[in-house]
């Protein structure tokens, strides 16, 4: 394989603790079959037929008036879902690795819930709170409150879906790194935003990454909750992925995936951001141990 | 729940109440609300609807399928972040984007491609049929659809812990005398494996619910290719809300206590790695 | 104490923002017409056409708000509170649910238009591959040995609920009203069927796209809608001798009309579906028009068949629904194991 033939040149010290280089290549190798076959198939797929009547065609669905409409519902839902669950992360990771307190791995547990939780039923617990039968629904419509079929709808749906992303991510990272440097700087007096900011944060920062591009991607991508909230109103409450199946479904199956291939472009772009990130604090503070996927020194 | 505290540490009120209020408002009351559903059926009601042959059929695809889709993902997936994080190769930044495919692109386009490509007229299908390997239309497509949409939860968790790993414990190993496949057996392993079995249970426990992927290319045969969540929207279609709750609860119970479980697991290989 | 800044701000912040973005408000009255997968081209059509028509009349702006989907799940979100002013749905028995489950909508909300409310009709057929390799012609040779039938499934797609009536249908008729046989035949069709596509069209993509099956059945204006988008040279539609005659209704919901003060126009949006401006939308559409001026015009497209409705052979909606398609019921049969 040529794509293997160009591994760079490592440290003596590296090579020590390394595989020999028929074996990195091979796992390389297999590596990359797996997600050919798994990931890069598919993808493809998406962008051969999203430029299948060419890039005229390609360009002229998204700046479509209701792909636009669609994408900036997206934008707006992520704006609100990624924060606040950002944010729930970082207090239960905090509360979980940092204190013993009885029912913790209940708690663990619980917080996993919403992953299990078929898409379909998520989007039907918030009807059955706000719909119009739901629990609230009659008070709801007494005030001329909208929830669901509106974005505090298709916003809560993708909050619950998206819910765990950040917390999961941080919680084993922050266990396995223990709390002594934490306690450390307690006793020198530091307080406990200054402990934060300044030594558990630099420590979680490339987990925390890590978990807030997953559950921007998913919360994005979320299509069978939402889609039971959303109401599918063109041009208002469709997100892009309920837009892509409408496309889908109106036989134009080249805009459908134009509009899909946004959502792959859009993985890249958070990828770049994230490269952009490390490099960033890779040139400030070098000493703050390896970039994940960057190269070691 | 009574709380203790045995930290130094500041935090834990402010921390612990967000947490607390957030998963109660989020998750738990919307899930209460759930049971509250189902239990508007009679005993027997639900126990009629959640033991139909059907349903039962379908918990054995959901469950055999999301477990080997994330049995799948534990070896492959831990290997993708390995090459990604240990080795240099052209296009690794792209290969490493497109690790998040599986969620960034709608459960409904990625069925789409997926079947696309795995239908015997599809790319890879047409290599694999002539083999008499259908993917497609099989319990085998549940499968690979899973497996898809599983692979970011091991990786992404994976990557992190490996990248924090310090060479110099591999290096202590090395020096000591132990050889390469000790190495990653007495060192890597134990202190990734926390890191897999989250990524394992969270890709899993994914699998299980997923419905947008799974529909294009499971064929949807009723005893055969039919997952559970095809089976609540087919109570749905009949405006069987409470039954709909009724397989869910099931599934979340189902789901819960394998999560707690793994959990357990998780802990217990912890305390052990603290005691050695 | 700067966390609890922290969180008190994430958490006003998005609480602002749904607040405040109000998701684009039109000009002048809306109207939301709920409707299922197929009908998006008709209505964008017609919506056009009526929103004209209302300005020169009453001076009055009209913007359409148009949700498609699978019938079923959108007459649920109207029962859930999705504001719909008219709804279009595949068949009867998902506005009835309406009518019975939410109040929206009187009970005899079919008698107030002409025709059971039905503006146009549709039928099913088959689509075969060019040539008709098979030669299929009628309903008997789709449960032939070796014929590989493309169907969505019933349980969760209105449209296949259609194909499942109109092939029982054939079957009673053919045997001397025996429902036995009739089972026999669905059973032995069904078994023709290697894939259950959740949705009509998404048995339309597994028999075009994918190239699985000889034959698919479909509502007639889907089959002609696939022959002229998806490829003239590669399919063709064959009209069986007798079919069920396919009627989606359209109401107007009563009490998010009365609220919102559209009856007015939202009536006369229904009217207008029955006009020949809109009649003549229908059938260029490919739905069989009521009006026989239009249906005079368009006697070429549309094939004679002998068609029988789901009153006369099934005693309506909700019979039907609870014998074959309730859990439990001869659809779930057929796939019993032991059989």
């Amino acid at each position: 394989m040529s794509a293997t033939a160009t591994i760079v040149a490592e440290s003596p010290r590296r090579l020590a603790v390394g595989e020999p280089a028929l074996v990195r290549r091979l796992l390389i190798g297999i590596a990359l079959g797996f997600l050919a076959l798994f990931v890069f198939v598919p993808v493809a797929v998406v962008f051969a037929y999203a430029l299948e009547k060419g890039f005229e065609a390609y360009v002229q669905a998204l700046v479509d008036a209701d792909a636009l409409a669609a994408v900036k519902l997206t934008v707006i839902t992520a704006l609100i879902a990624v924060p606040l669950n950002t944010l729930f992360g970082l207090a239960a990771s905090w509360a979980i690795a940092k204190f013993d307190f009885f029912g913790k791995q209940l708690l663990i547990t619980l917080i996993d819930l919403p992953l299990t939780v078929s898409p379909v039923i998520s989007g039907l617990v918030f009807i059955l709170a706000f719909g119009a039968r739901g629990l609230f629904g009659p008070w709801l419509q007494a005030h001329d409150v909208k929830i669901v079929f509106a974005l505090p709808g298709i916003v809560l749906a993708t909050v619950f879906v998206t819910f765990p992303f950040v917390a999961r991510e941080l919680i084993p990272l922050m266990q396995s790194q223990g709390k002594d440097e934490e306690e450390a700087a307690r006793s020198l007096g530091a307080s406990g935003w200054q402990i934060f900011r300044r030594v558990t944060l630099p420590k979680i920062r490339w987990g925390l990454l890590y978990g807030m591009i997953l559950l921007n991607a998913r919360a994005m991508g979320e299509f069978g909750a939402v889609s039971v909230v959303s109401g599918h109103i063109r041009g208002l409450t469709n997100t892009i992925p309920l837009h892509v199946e409408i496309l889908y479904n109106e036989y134009q199956f080249a805009a459908a995936f134009a509009v899909a291939s946004l959502l792959v472009l859009l993985a890249f772009v958070t990828i770049g951001v994230k490269h952009l990130v490390e490099r960033r604090y890779r040139s400030r503070s070098p000493d703050h141990g390896p970039a994940p996927g960057g190269a070691k020194s | 729940m009574r709380l203790q505290r045995r930290s130094s540490l500041p935090g834990f009120g402010i921390t612990m109440g967000f947490t607390l209020a957030y998963l109660g408002l989020i998750v738990l009351a919307p899930i209460c609300l759930l049971v509250l559903k189902s239990t508007s059926l009679t005993w027997e009601q639900f126990w009629q609807t959640v033991t139909a042959p059907r349903a039962l059929a379908s918990y054995r695809l959901s469950l055999g399928a999301s477990f080997a889709g994330a049995a799948i993902n534990v070896v492959f997936g831990f290997l993708v972040a390995w090459v990604l994080v240990r080795y240099e190769f052209p296009g690794k930044r792209i290969v490493d984007a497109l690790v998040d495919i599986p969620f960034a692109l709608p459960t409904a386009v990625a069925g789409i491609a997926l079947t696309t490509a795995y239908a015997p007229t599809g790319w890879i299908g047409r290599a694999l049929d002539p083999l008499g390997i259908h993917v497609a239309f099989t319990p085998l497509g549940v499968t690979v659809a899973l497996a898809f949409i599983g692979l970011p939860f091991v990786v992404r968790t994976v990557q992190p812990v490996l990248s924090d790993l310090e060479p110099e414990f591999e290096e202590a190993a090395a020096s000591l005398g132990a050889g390469r496949r000790q190495t990653f057996l007495r060192v890597i392993l134990p202190t990734v494996f926390p890191a897999l079995v989250t990524g394992f249970a969270l890709a899993f426990a994914r699998a299980i619910g997923e419905y947008g992927s799974v529909v294009f290319i499971s064929g949807n045969m009723p005893m055969k290719t039919e997952i559970t969540p095809l089976v609540i929207v087919t109570k749905l279609e009949q405006y069987d809300y409470a039954g709909a709750a009724a397989i869910a609860v099931v599934m979340l119970v189902v789901s819960f206590a394998l999560l707690v479980c793994i959990q357990a697991l998780h802990s217990w290989t912890r305390r052990r790695q603290g005691a050695a | 104490m700067k966390p609890n800044r922290l969180v008190t701000t994430t958490i006003l912040l998005s609480l602002a923002m749904m607040g405040s973005t109000r998701l684009a408000a039109a000009k002048g009255t809306t109207l939301l017409n709920v409707s299922y997968d197929p009908t998006r081209e008709l209505y964008q059509e017609v919506n056009a056409a009526f929103a004209k028509q209302w300005k020169e009349t009453s001076g009055e702006d009209l913007t359409f708000r148009q949700s498609h989907g699978g019938s079923g799940k959108q007459a649920r979100a109207v029962i859930d509170g999705l504001e719909a002013d008219v709804v279009t749905l595949a068949l009867a028995y998902d506005i009835d649910e309406i009518a019975e489950q939410s109040q929206l909508v009187p009970a005899d909300w079919q008698k107030r238009l002409p025709n059971n409310s039905s503006p146009y009709t549709s039928t099913i057929v088959f689509l075969v591959r060019k040539g008709n390799p098979k030669a299929i012609k009628d309903w008997d040779d789709l449960v032939k040995p070796g014929i590989s039938v493309i169907t969505a499934n019933p349980k969760t797609s209105g449209g296949a609920r259609w194909n499942y009536l109109a092939a029982w249908g054939h079957a009673l008729r053919h045997s001397g009203n025996d429902e036995r046989k009739a089972k026999d035949f669905v059973t032995r069709l069904y078994k023709n069927v290697p894939v259950l596509d959740s949705g009509a069209r998404g048995s339309t993509t597994t028999f075009v796209e994918r190239g699985i099956g000889d034959v698919l059945i479909a509502w007639e204006n889907e089959a002609f809608l696939a022959v002229n988008e998806l490829g003239k040279d590669k399919f063709e539609i064959v009209v069986p001798a007798e079919s069920i005659l396919a009627e989606p209704p359209v109401s107007v919901v009563d009490k998010v009309v009365d609220k919102r003060g559209t009856r007015k126009v939202a009536e006369a949006y229904l009217q207008f579906l029955f006009t020949e401006a809109a009649q003549e939308i229908a059938a260029k559409h490919f739905y069989r028009p009521r009006l026989d001026s239009v249906k005079a015009r368009y006697a070429e497209q549309f094939t004679k068949i002998d068609l029988f409705t789901i009153d006369d052979v099934f005693g309506g909606w909700q019979k039907a629904q609870k014998k074959h398609f309730a859990d439990g019921g001869v659809f779930d049969q057929i796939y019993q194991p032991g059989r």
